[in-house]
């Protein structure tokens, strides 16, 4: 079994009620880091849901976004939020910083949401 | 009335205005009308299953081409089918593919493999063909997770923090391995959270928690670590109801990836109805829209669905084949390979039988959760409007559990740990609260939180105060950590330390796949780590021996033992052994005592108006209360009043060879100076006999124990003695009941009997009892 870490680098067996009371325990400590769904994303693939596998691989992608952003991400994917161009280049900046699986799926929104009017 | 009244009002007869007042007629019933999608199983506007793939790329679905692709077909196109089986799936014939789905021969991963390459067209037409129990074999197959399990709602009218703490331990206890919870205030949310996380933490390690709200608040919860799970995010089968309902599938496809990258189980929501009740159907039926959610939910990477109607239950209750739809939903989820959160959790029926109906089916085929919420609270506290099963059917659950021998997930907890796990979930709710500076309750408030039925038992509770709390929570950036930090500083280690583990079992991330829960060992149980291996009888998930006793020891289930030891505390220093004439010894210790020193025995009587009440042999031993709850000796002396009213006298005497009434009051008549005797069995059954008759004859019976009043026994002894003088009695109707009393009281009766029985001995003579006291 691979060592459990938290997305602060913290191994999982030192989450303790003792480190709670030093007061060492942030969220940081209590996030899920990336390797952890990757390894997931393995798991689901071997059962026959490669979609679960290609959202925990998105989601890896995303623990490296603050909580605003992501949700900054959510809104403008909503119906009617944000045109095309804006779209096309929220995709590019998250290829450009390191998140194609999340960039592919904003461009491939782009794309639908032109042809069937759900862009600003 | 005559017959031109009955024409001239318009009134129905009486049979039919009976028929009208039942609760079934409360509901409504649609007549079936494609055009506004009023249809449950197949619309003849539904496509026609088809699929072409050019280049590796679908270019046509279920008759739409690419470039009419709606943006539910396109993301179901590009992401949704397995091109590398779906020449296979859609051209194998619909039956032959609804055989396989059900054939024990054919294993779950076959259909899994099957259905990955399969439009939604295809899977709607495949899944029209199974019968109710097809549908029942199918589900026991198909669903993901071997272990079957159950979900509770948690909520009330007021938020009451230490309301809900001691209903999420009481639902924690019962078995429930999710909570959901939800609010009436939006802003009380986080308020919710907490208390529900605290309260299921007492009751049970490893519960998930949820608290339904808005996606972003939901999400912030969920980052917090104050929640675990998410399942509202809903999808819909048309585009225009999506968008109506502000996403897409991208914006979906992202969020349910934002709540993975902060490791939180989700899962999506969907079902028959709300298209239609948004008016937006597009003529399609229910099945081939749901078709389409879950096999959107399987294309964004959801690992599960909350489906079976929802919200729009009822909607699909009101057309014909509804309930059949609902269930296929469920095993639709299942054959995508996605967690099954099977509905029953809206109120769909007035009836019982009919809401009974629709349930029933599910928990015996064995769903990841039989409900999506089966309402642990009473409803009128079930903020998501009351479920299809409700804090008032928790015993007819159990019950039914325990009828057909199946893990429906629930469990009996015994009453003084129902008062012990609420009260310390209120406590430490409380505890928590007053340390993070949140909120002070009185001892009051506590001992009122654990001691109701529901909100309306909390009496007047400051609701501004849990709206501060949640503003508190929220603008403090209270964490997890926070809460165990609290609860360990107020003295509650154990629990912190519960907290804490769950919140780092979590990090492992084995519970975001497919059907997974926590078991009480914080064992991941899901897809990967219990797989359904259902291959027919003799396979798949059976409980083990513990969880079946668990299942089969309701609280009201009575044995031997329970009933001798009730009867042993109605007993009496009455109906001795009468002394041996001329000993002068008075009536003594009842029961064994007086039977291992052989009293008088009965002889026949001379005086012509002697009545002989003859009583069965454990009468005065282990027998003291009858069915009606009367003690046996107000039965005999009402017995004796009504001889004596009628100028005759009794003697009681108990027969030891035979617990057969008829006997019995047979045996009696002939020791009788009069020839009438009167047969008593301890259980109450009572009846008149006259020397001269076949046992099996008898003059006067009353075969209804639990409903012969004292008023009625009186009078069975009056009418005796009238026998006995030669006049005319006035006979007793036996009292009638509608009620289910056969069901109430045989397991008694059979008790009673065995009680009885083990005093026969063959051959025992009669022995005369004391009347001393009696009267």
């Amino acid at each position: 079994m691979t060592e459990v870490r938290a997305l602060s680098g913290r191994p999982v067996e030192e989450l303790t009620l003792e480190a709670v009371r030093q007061g060492e325990i942030g969220l940081e400590d209590l996030r899920i880091h990336p390797e952890t769904l990757e390894r997931q994303a393995t798991i689901a693939e071997q059962h026959e849901n490669p979609q679960l596998a290609e959202n925990l691989r998105r989601a890896a992608e995303l623990t490296r976004l603050s909580d605003d952003e992501v949700l900054a991400i959510y809104a403008a994917l909503r119906p009617g939020r944000a045109t095309l161009a804006e779209l096309t280049a929220l995709a590019e900046s998250l290829a450009d910083r390191g998140l194609p699986r999340c960039a592919a799926l904003v461009a491939e929104a782009a794309e639908v949401y032109a042809r069937r009017g759900l862009s600003a | 009335m005559t017959a031109e009244d009955i024409k001239a009002g318009g009134r129905p007869v009486g049979r039919v205005r009976f028929m009208d007042a039942q609760r079934v007629n409360l509901d409504g019933f649609a007549v079936e009308d494609a055009e506004l999608g009023l249809v449950a199983m197949r619309s003849p506007y539904d496509p026609e299953p088809g699929l072409v793939i050019r280049d590796g790329r679908v270019t046509e679905m279920d008759g739409v081409p690419e470039d009419g692709f709606d943006s539910l077909d396109a993301y179901i196109a590009r992401h949704g089918i397995d091109l590398t089986v779906a020449e296979e799936a859609m051209s194998l014939p619909d039956v032959e593919f609804a055989r396989r789905m059900v054939s024990p021969d054919v294993p779950r991963s076959e259909i899994i493999r099957l259905s990955a390459g399969a439009t939604p067209a295809k899977l709607a037409r495949v899944l029209a063909l199974l019968r109710p129990p097809e549908l029942g074999q199918a589900m026991t197959k198909m669903r993901a997770r071997r272990t079957p399990s159950n979900q509770a709602h948690v909520t009330n009218r007021l938020d009451d923090p230490l309301l809900l703490a001691a209903d999420s331990a009481t639902a924690a206890a019962f078995g429930f391995r999710e909570v959901e919870t939800t609010v009436p205030v939006l802003a009380d949310a986080p308020s919710n959270a907490v208390a529900c996380l605290i309260g299921a933490a007492v009751g049970a390690q490893g519960v998930l928690i949820q608290c339904s709200v808005e996606e972003a608040l939901e999400l912030e919860l969920g980052m917090r670590g104050l929640t675990s799970y998410a399942e509202t995010i809903s999808l819909y089968g048309t585009e225009q109801v999506f968008t109506d309902g502000d996403d897409t599938p991208w914006s979906k496809a992202f969020l349910t990836s934002a709540y993975a990258s902060r490791g939180m189980k989700m899962r999506v929501s969907s079902g028959a109805g709300a298209e239609v009740l948004m008016a937006g159907a597009e003529r399609k039926s229910m099945l081939y829209l749901e078709s389409r959610c879950v096999a959107l939910a399987r294309a964004i990477g959801a690992q599960g669905v909350q489906n079976g109607g929802i919200d729009g239950a009822s909607v699909a209750a009101s057309v014909p084949s509804g309930l059949r739809e609902l269930m296929s939903e469920n095993l639709m989820a299942m054959t995508r390979n996605l967690e099954s959160c099977s509905g029953n959790d809206a109120l769909m029926s007035e009836s019982d039988m009919r809401r009974t109906s629709r349930t029933l089916p599910i928990v015996l085929a064995g769903s990841d959760f039989m409900f999506s919420g089966f309402g642990s609270i009473q409803r009128y506290d079930n903020m998501f409007g009351p479920s299809n099963f409700n804090a008032e059917d928790i015993d007819d659950f159990l019950a039914m559990q325990r009828d057909w021998g199946v893990d429906g997930g629930l469990r009996t907890v015994p009453e003084d740990r129902i008062a012990e796990l609420r009260r310390e979930a209120a406590q430490l709710c409380r505890a928590v609260y007053q340390h993070l500076g949140l909120a002070d309750f009185t001892d009051e408030h506590v001992e009122r939180a654990v001691d109701a039925a529901g909100s309306k038992d909390l009496g007047e509770t400051d609701t501004l105060a849990v709206v501060a709390a949640a503003h508190a929570i929220r603008d403090g950036g209270i964490t997890v950590v926070d809460v165990v930090a609290a609860l360990d500083e107020t003295g509650y280690e154990s629990v912190a330390e519960r907290i804490l583990v769950m919140t780092a079992a979590r990090l492992a991330g084995d519970y975001l796949q497919t059907s997974a829960i926590f078991d009480e060992e914080l064992r991941v149980l899901s897809l990967v780590t219990d797989p359904n291996d259902y291959a027919g009888p003799g396979t798949g998930f059976e409980p083990g021996p513990q969880r079946q006793a668990e299942i089969d020891a309701i609280r009201q289930a009575r044995g031997v033992a329970d009933l001798r030891a009730e009867q042993a505390a109605s007993a009496v220093p009455l109906l001795a052994v009468a002394a041996p004439a001329g000993s002068g010894a008075a009536a003594g210790d009842p029961g064994r005592e007086a039977a291992a020193n052989p009293g008088r025995e009965a002889a026949p009587g001379q005086d012509p108006r002697e009545v002989v009440i003859g009583v069965s042999p454990a009468v005065g031993r282990d027998v003291w209360r009858c069915l009606s709850g009367m003690p046996v000796t107000d039965v005999l002396a009402e017995l004796l009043a009504g001889l004596e009213e009628e100028g005759c006298t009794g003697r009681v005497v108990r027969f030891n060879d035979t617990v057969d009434l008829g006997r019995i009051g047979l045996a009696a008549a002939r020791l009788a100076g009069s020839g009438i005797g009167i047969g008593l069995q301890g259980k109450g059954t009572a009846l008149i006999h006259r020397r001269d008759l076949a046992p099996l004859a008898n003059l006067e019976l009353y075969s209804v124990a639990p409903a012969v009043t004292a008023e009625l026994y009186r009078l069975l002894g009056a009418n005796a003695a009238r026998h006995a003088k030669g006049g005319t009695p006035d006979p007793a109707r036996n009292p009638y009941t509608d009620e289910a009393i056969e069901a109430r009281y045989h397991t008694t009766v059979i008790a009673l009997m065995a009680l009885e029985r083990a005093w026969v001995k063959p051959g025992a003579p009669p022995e005369e009892l004391s009347l001393e006291g009696l009267r």
